[in-house]
């Protein structure tokens, strides 16, 4: 049986690796496709801890699998938004949307 | 510690997935970031699988890895044009993201791994499908069907919000 | 008589709806609603005024004092309100009769003066706010309402006497006396204050046994009111505010500052008059020492003025001095004992409203019909002016106090009540009298004898004025002529009771030789061609008339005090302060959360990616202090 750490750490990494696409990325989609990596690996720790910690109950399964749908809905209007950006601005680098701060 | 199959059909796996996540976010080119991108899902459906959840690993192939990773392959296609590629970064910035992200890392680590959980037990079997169907449809404690009628809801919204916001008008 | 509200909503109403439509409204539609209206107003106030009186005396022989209608507006608690109604009494219906009978005839008499004015609707609608506050004023229930209509009466005035408010003068003019006036009404207002602190009430009459508590401070509330009083009444020093005031229309002049709003100190103390009498007499007395000054100092300033507006606003406020000398020197409730005054002041404002707004009205003609208020650009006017010329002498004999015109009658009286009194303040007023009648004659005789400005006439022959000028001033005269015979102390008395006027024929022939002999100095100093005489007094006595000329300085006195005292040494540091301290502080309070906005918004950049960074800090920094702890 693998350590129920190991599965921690590789979606820590994960996460930690995704929050640096985040952060780094200058393209819209890029940024987009490091929050899935976010996303993903709160999922596995979800899967996790259901199944090491508390083998006889389904939360934690629930959860991953409602999180997929929410992830997919999330990505399709995040998608549209970015569409409709690249639509009037010819492109979608981040540095493009500043007008945040008005 | 001995070396069971186990392990190293996870080690294989979290190898691939974090060289995988690594390169997504360091790659030059956002339709390699895609591709890198299906490659973690479907790391991440290997451990699902793994760990006996095997209707979670194959919503998560289906969904994830189907579904979304197609959404973002056409979604790149419509907005980025031939030889797009990032931007170098400056190095202020890269590495104020890289220090900060690992100090966030080390913290995160450390503070897991300290960590006392509960005991872990693994049992091994399968989850039978019949028992998920049956708690995501069941009205009783630990039924699922209010936040499955949610979900369903927050799709449609976001169905439609998707058109409306992304329609030629 | 719940229709008397009317006479105060009638006015009301006007006012807002000329007031709102404005230039909306053609001039001649706004005038004429304001006319009829007032006239409306005049017509239900001596209805009141039969009926009240037709009603006949109460049991004890006294007119009944009566509220037809009367509404708890702002209850304080511990029996404390402030009430709005009407209240009817012998002086208050009196005033009720002369307001609207003057007020409406300067309507009828500013549609000629005022003809083509811009602003015409604006004046009618002032016009209809004042008759509204000034008829308010004198039927208040209590002392508040009094107070509130007597702001609204200043208000009005303030806007008419700027109603030339491209003048510069005129808004100074209207500026010096809402300032004058506010300065004054401060101690009205503290007087009211300490009023309704120690008699539990802003009622005319409280209970006596609460009174009794009040001790030392009734009497001062009383001054405190007094010197409200003194400001709408121009008594000395606070007169200053009125001969500028005749920088409004001449018909306002007549309304507001002849005629009614400027006797409102006079009927103030008439109103409180059973409380000075019973618990200040003192305070009487000392009115009347002020009111007697400033007759007197008026009178001899009217003498040497040469714009013929001034000379009779000096004679407003030297004839005004009456009044409150005659009030002053009342010593009794009793009229056949010491309390005669009472109703000689009454009746000298009943007569004097009806001649000086004739006098103003008349002096209106004029100055519309040679353009000027000098008397330089007057003299020899009678043969152009018949009507105006002889309204204007039956004016200054009434004033001078002649048999049978009416200023005799309420003169004598007051001449009566000072003997009665002390025989020094008899004798000075029988003086100042003898001035009035000088100074009258005087300026008639400037306007319509004397030399003919023919270099000024010849231009335009000066013409008589339209007939909505002079049917005003012939109701007036006839009024003048026969208002003497009023059997007035059947009405209004100090105890309610009635009273036969009996004229004291000693006093009645000194004040006519009197009167005589300053017609006839008059007379002979300036009814002729040349001024010789007039001109060598003036020489003779320079210094004097210069200072008589200037007012005897009391304007430039205030100036002083205001500019070099009042400014230079308090006003000034205190704008120092708050310029350099008050608002340093609060600019340096800006000035640091400027800087500091500038430094933190760089953070506000709206890069989605540096919010993460920060974000992400901030999580971590946050874990490491928990995790620390």
């Amino acid at each position: 049986m693998v350590h129920m750490e190991y599965y921690l750490i590789v979606s820590t990494i994960m996460m930690f690796v995704g929050i640096y696409g985040f952060l780094t990325r200058r393209n819209l989609l890029a940024m987009l496709i490091s929050v899935e990596l976010i996303l993903n690996s709160v999922d596995i720790n979800f899967v996790v801890f259901n199944r090491f910690l508390f083998p006889g109950q389904l939360e934690g399964f629930f959860f991953a699998l409602f999180a997929i749908g929410i992830s997919a809905a999330e990505t399709a209007v995040a998608i549209a938004i970015i569409i409709n950006i690249y639509r009037n601005m010819r492109n979608i680098q981040v540095k493009n949307l500043d007008k945040m701060k008005w | 510690m001995n070396i069971t199959l186990d392990l190293i059909v996870f080690i294989v796996l979290a190898l691939f997935i974090v060289v995988s996540a690594i390169l997504s976010v360091t790659t030059k080119r956002i339709l390699r970031a895609a591709t890198y991108l299906l490659f973690v899902l479907i790391g991440t459906a290997g451990i699902y699988f793994q760990l006996n959840y095997s209707f979670l690993g194959a919503v998560q192939l289906l969904v994830y890895a189907g579904g979304i990773t197609v959404l973002y392959v056409f979604s790149i296609l419509l907005t980025s044009s031939e030889g797009d590629q990032a931007e170098k970064l400056k190095k202020g910035k890269f590495f104020a993201g890289l220090a900060a992200t690992l100090a966030a890392l080390g913290i995160c680590l450390f503070v897991m791994l300290k960590h006392k959980f509960l005991p872990p037990v693994f049992e091994h079997g399968e989850l039978p499908v019949r028992e998920i169907g049956h708690a995501l449809m069941s009205m009783d404690k630990y039924g699922y069907v209010l936040p499955f009628e949610v979900i369903s809801v927050l799709l449609l919204a976001c169905i439609i919000g998707g058109i409306l916001i992304a329609r030629k008008r | 008589m719940e229709y008397t509200i009317l006479i105060l909503l009638l006015p009301c109403l006007s006012f807002l709806l000329i007031g709102l439509l404005g230039t909306k409204l053609k001039p001649v539609a706004a005038g004429t609603l304001g006319t009829v209206v007032t006239g409306i107003v005049a017509l239900l106030s001596y209805w009141t005024a039969f009926s009240y009186f037709g009603a006949g005396r109460d049991g004890s022989g006294v007119y009944p004092v009566l509220t037809p209608w009367n509404a708890e507006w702002l209850p304080f608690g511990g029996g404390l309100e402030i009430d709005l109604g009407i209240l009817l009494d012998p002086i208050s219906v009196m005033m009720l009769v002369v307001i609207s009978t003057v007020s409406f005839m300067v309507h009828i008499y500013s549609f000629g003066y005022m003809k083509g004015e811009t602003g015409f609707q604006r004046y009618y609608s002032f016009l209809s706010l004042f008759t509204m506050s000034m008829l308010g004023l004198v039927a208040a229930t209590n002392i508040f309402q009094m107070y509130i209509f007597w702001e609204l009466v200043g208000v009005s005035s303030y806007l008419l006497i700027g109603f030339y408010y491209t003048r510069k003068e005129a808004i100074a003019a209207s500026k010096k006396a809402f300032i004058v006036t506010r300065f004054a009404d401060l101690g009205f207002l503290i007087g009211i204050l300490i009023y309704g602190f120690y008699t539990g009430s802003f009622s005319f009459t409280p209970d006596a046994e609460v009174i009794g508590t009040a001790k030392v401070f009734l009497p001062l509330a009383l001054g405190l009111m007094f010197i409200g009083g003194a400001g709408k009444s121009a008594m000395f020093p606070l007169h200053i505010w009125l001969p500028d005031a005749m920088e409004g229309p001449t018909p306002v002049s007549a309304l507001i500052h002849a005629a009614t709003m400027v006797v409102a100190g006079v009927y103030l103390v008439a109103r409180m008059f059973p409380l000075f009498i019973g618990y200040a007499p003192d305070v009487l007395h000392i009115t009347a020492y002020v009111g007697a000054f400033t007759a007197l100092y008026a009178a001899v300033v009217a003498c040497v003025q040469s714009d013929i507006k001034r000379v009779l606003a000096f004679s407003t406020i030297s004839q005004i001095g009456f009044m409150i000398v005659a009030l002053g020197v009342c010593t009794s409730a009793d009229p056949h004992e010491g309390g005669l005054g009472y109703m000689a002041s009454m009746f000298h404002l009943f007569t004097h409203a009806m001649f000086k707004a004739l006098l103003f009205l008349g002096a209106g003609c004029i100055i519309h019909a040679v353009h000027s208020n000098e008397m330089s650009a007057m003299g020899g006017l009678r043969k152009y002016m018949p009507i105006t010329h002889l309204t204007f002498l039956i004016a200054c004999l009434a004033i001078a106090g002649i048999w049978p015109f009416s200023g005799f009658f309420s003169k004598d009286e007051i001449l009566a009540a000072c003997f009665g009194f002390s025989p020094v303040m008899g004798w000075v007023m029988t003086f100042i009298a003898g001035l009035t009648a000088f100074y009258m004659f005087r300026l008639y005789y400037n306007i319509f004898w004397g030399k003919e400005n023919k270099e000024l006439h010849s231009g335009h022959k000066p013409h008589e004025a339209p007939l909505a000028m002079t049917i005003p001033l012939i109701f007036l005269a006839a009024v003048t002529l026969f208002a003497g015979w009023i059997p007035f102390g059947e009405f209004v008395s100090s105890d309610g009771q009635a009273y036969h006027i009996h004229i004291d024929w000693t006093v009645a022939a000194t004040s006519l030789c009197v009167a005589a002999a300053g017609i006839a100095l008059a007379t002979w100093m300036y009814a002729r061609e040349d001024r010789k005489a007039a001109d060598g007094l003036a020489a003779r006595f320079s210094g004097l008339h210069k200072a008589a000329y200037h007012r005897f300085y009391i304007d430039e006195i205030y100036q002083f005090i205001t500019h070099r005292i009042i400014f230079a040494c308090i006003s000034a540091p205190i704008a120092w302060f708050d310029r350099h301290v008050v608002d340093g502080f609060m600019n340096l309070l800006a000035w640091i959360s400027e800087k500091l906005s500038w430094l933190i918004k760089g953070m506000q950049s709206g890069y989605i990616q540096r919010y993460g960074i920060w974000f992400l800090g901030g999580a971590l920094g946050l874990t490491v202090i928990l995790l620390l702890i």
